[in-house]
């Protein structure tokens, strides 16, 4: 039993170190398949966390918090874009830009802001996304009335009602005997944000391979100059693909402040935005196998936590270093071509010069 | 397909534009400036007085400006040769590998003279090697340098870790680092020579591996511009196609500049390790390895360039560190900002104000930015 609750440990929160990975890869996805390199998302991270937690705890509302990330985020991808797009500059020199801007300008306004060295205002109940556990679904139920008395509580019911057989189904699944607790542990338990990320997933799939935006957005990766001769802009495309990226950057940031941390702290994405670029290489620019790369990435750093110092069996003590390094290690690994071939959208990093 | 823009006049092109660039840079971080609640002029006249303004000031401006001239040029090398070296924080880290090894063996029975070129070949062939297997994968397997070098930055920073908390880290102590190294390890410092000037110099840690840096810029220039290698790696940056039809081995071209480019990236260690901290710390490198992507960009990737912006980013981080002092709202990561802006505007945004700048060139003369010829093309 010892055994199955730290399996189950670990995996829980392999899901939760890996839903800001997912997001900053799947936003990594939009703007990478439209043929611009995205070097930015660890940037982009940071202000999303920044914003979030800071119009959080001024307004003490989680979802304010959460629309200014997305739009702080979407602005800094609109900076991408005017930079790499417009201008045809550099896409990995903008990239790098932004993630300088992101990580100085965090520090200096949180410390002006807030003045405390950097961090915002521990978030209050209310101001952060809370868990959905068991506790909270059977109360639901339990408590659950539909009542008409005003509009506001119209609403409610009626966003009671479509969520209720839901939470019959899940509150019916927790009390199992045996698998209950796993699926409580596993399954529930978890804030919105984290229902969110794993929806993308197949979201984003049927955006890109069953929808003309992105039949149009994986073409203007490939080849833009015969996504121009069919008469449909570039520009705008790409534009499109880079608010894409910005809004799921933006979820990713709020995420790490405001579900994980009750709070900002200064480089809180610590390098997220990078494993987020490997987990992209390794899923070959595929959404599904992103999750799963994300998934991996997440497990190794879940796995390094809880090992720490303890030894394996068979291999014995394993640095957590080793353990760390080991997503970059395995990206390396793959892009040299020794576990299949990872292939980029092939106009990627080339800005469009429009033909004249 | 013509390309995108039209030419300019030299002093334009290497002079007019990246100003222009530069001052908005500025201009916009003076925002900034004035968005935390302070004046932007009077942070300015701060930080200038802070870098120059007393001896003390000149010698550590001056010692952070070595350490950027090592980074610039690293970047600036692989950038002549198409190659976006991102990888200089982790191969300057990684030198410091190098640097303890000769450090930690010789210090007690080699006076400095010996242990200097010997940590220099050190650091070098360590940042070299670190460089060499994203080199080896971009030239021959395709993979994405970029991708590669910032991968081998977090490597770095595991390995390094792992040993400076483990095997490097003397039994009895608790800080991640090193041993301090004894005085055989310790490099001369430079002040005297400030102080001829008449500055006086309470301690700064300016030291010999300035003058390395000055040499290493000039050998730079000579590789670049003046011998077959310098050409080879310019035409390859080009265009790799021509490389290629010209014979040139495009293996051994990416390879031999992404090596030089980490030799460089890796005596860049020299300056804080043996100059200034005496033992290789955690972290010690603090950035400066993208702080050399800025300078590259901004010197325009030729050494003189990279010398003086180097300077001027070395006069941020003293003067920034005054400015702190002065203004308890600013702290040293507006540095970061001002980085961040220089990256976006003179490297990113670099074309930004060229039409504008080109059409007030062509209603003054036309000829100068030969609108003839692009008339004739039906332009």
């Amino acid at each position: 039993m010892d055994t199955l609750n730290a399996i189950v440990q670990v995996l829980d929160s392999t899901i939760r170190l890996s839903v800001p990975l997912l997001l900053a890869c799947l936003a990594g996805l939009y703007s990478e398949r439209s043929g611009i390199f995205d070097i930015g998302l660890e940037g982009k991270m940071l202000v999303g966390a920044f914003a979030g937690a800071a119009a959080a705890s001024v307004f003490h509302s989680a979802f304010i918090g959460l629309g200014m990330a997305i739009l702080i985020s979407v602005a800094f991808a609109m900076v991408h874009g005017f930079a790499s797009i417009t201008h045809r500059g550099n896409q990995i020199v903008s990239g790098v830009a932004i993630n300088f801007i992101a990580a100085g300008s965090t520090i200096i306004l949180g410390q002006a802001w807030f003045q405390q060295g950097g961090r915002t205002p521990a978030l209050q109940p209310g101001e952060r996304f809370e868990s959905i556990t068991a506790d909270v679904i059977s109360n639901f139920l339990a408590t659950y009335s539909f009542s008409t008395a005003s509009v506001a509580d119209l609403l409610v019911s009626i966003r009671g009602l479509i969520l209720y057989l839901p939470a019959l189904l899940f509150d019916a699944l927790a009390r199992i005997p045996g698998f209950g607790p796993i699926f409580a542990e596993l399954v529930l338990g978890h804030s919105v944000l984290v229902y969110f990320a794993f929806a993308m997933v197949p979201f984003t799939w049927w955006v890109l391979f069953r929808t003309r935006f992105g039949l149009r957005l994986r073409a203007v990766g490939e080849n833009p100059a015969a996504v121009d001769t069919a008469g449909i802009s570039v520009t705008w495309l790409r534009y499109r693909a880079l608010i894409c990226t910005g809004i799921l950057t933006g979820v990713a940031g709020a995420y790490l402040s405001m579900v994980q941390n009750g709070g900002f702290v200064k480089d809180m994405t610590a390098g997220k935005g990078y494993i987020a670029l490997a987990a992209l290489i390794f899923a070959k620019w595929k959404p599904v196998n992103a999750m799963f790369a994300c998934l991996l990435f997440g497990f190794l750093d879940a796995a390094s936590i809880r090992l720490q110092g303890s030894p394996l069996p068979v291999i014995g003590k394993v640095p957590a270093q080793f353990m760390q390094a080991l997503p970059y290690v395995l990206t390396v690994i793959l892009l040299a071509g020794f576990i299949g071939k990872a292939i980029p959208p092939r106009a990627g990093g080339v800005p469009y010069v429009k033909e004249r | 397909m013509s390309t995108p823009y039209a030419k300019l006049p030299a002093w334009a092109d290497y002079g007019l534009i990246p100003l222009i660039n530069l001052s908005v840079a500025f201009i916009v971080a003076g925002f900034v400036v004035m968005l935390v609640g302070e004046n932007p002029l009077r942070a300015a006249v701060i930080l200038v007085e802070g870098a120059f303004g007393k001896g003390t000031g000149i010698a550590f401006t001056l010692f952070y400006a070595t350490t950027f001239i090592f980074t610039g040029l690293s970047v600036a090398v692989a950038a002549h040769c198409g190659l976006f070296n991102i990888g200089t924080e982790g191969q300057a880290y990684i030198a410091g590998l190098g640097i303890a090894i000769v450090c930690l063996s010789f210090d007690s029975v080699l006076p400095w003279w010996v242990n200097f070129p010997l940590a220099i070949v050190a650091a070098a062939a360590v940042g070299a090697l670190w460089a060499l297997i994203p080199a080896y994968l971009q030239a021959r397997r395709g993979s994405h340098i970029v991708i590669t070098t910032i991968m081998f930055n977090f490597i770095a920073a595991s390995l390094m870790v792992y040993l400076l908390v483990g095997p490097l880290k003397p039994a009895a102590s608790q800080a991640p680092q090193t041993r301090n190294f004894l005085a055989g390890a310790e490099l001369p410092k430079l002040n005297w020579i400030l102080e001829l000037f008449g500055a006086k110099i309470r301690s700064a840690p300016l030291n010999i591996t300035f003058l390395l840096a000055l040499v290493m810029a000039f050998l730079v220039w000579l590789l670049i511009w003046r011998t077959r290698l310098g050409y080879e790696m310019r035409t390859y940056g080009h265009s790799p196609k021509a490389a290629r039809y010209a014979g040139i081995s495009e293996t051994r071209i990416i390879i031999t500049a992404m090596m030089i480019s980490g030799a460089l990236a890796g005596m860049m260690a020299l300056n804080p390790v043996m100059g200034d901290q005496h033992n290789v710390a955690i972290d010690f490198v603090s950035g400066a390895g993208f702080v050399g992507i800025a300078v590259a960009l901004m010197g325009r990737l030729h050494p003189v360039g990279i010398v003086l912006a180097a300077i001027l980013f070395g006069m941020l981080y003293q003067g920034g560190a005054e400015l702190a002092f002065e203004m308890p709202a600013i702290s040293r990561d507006m540095i970061v900002i001002i980085q961040g802006l220089v990256i976006l505007f003179a490297g990113a945004l670099e074309h930004m104000f060229r039409p504008y700048i080109q059409a007030l060139f062509a209603s003054f003369s036309p000829r100068s930015v030969g609108m003839e010829a692009v008339k004739g093309k039906g332009a």
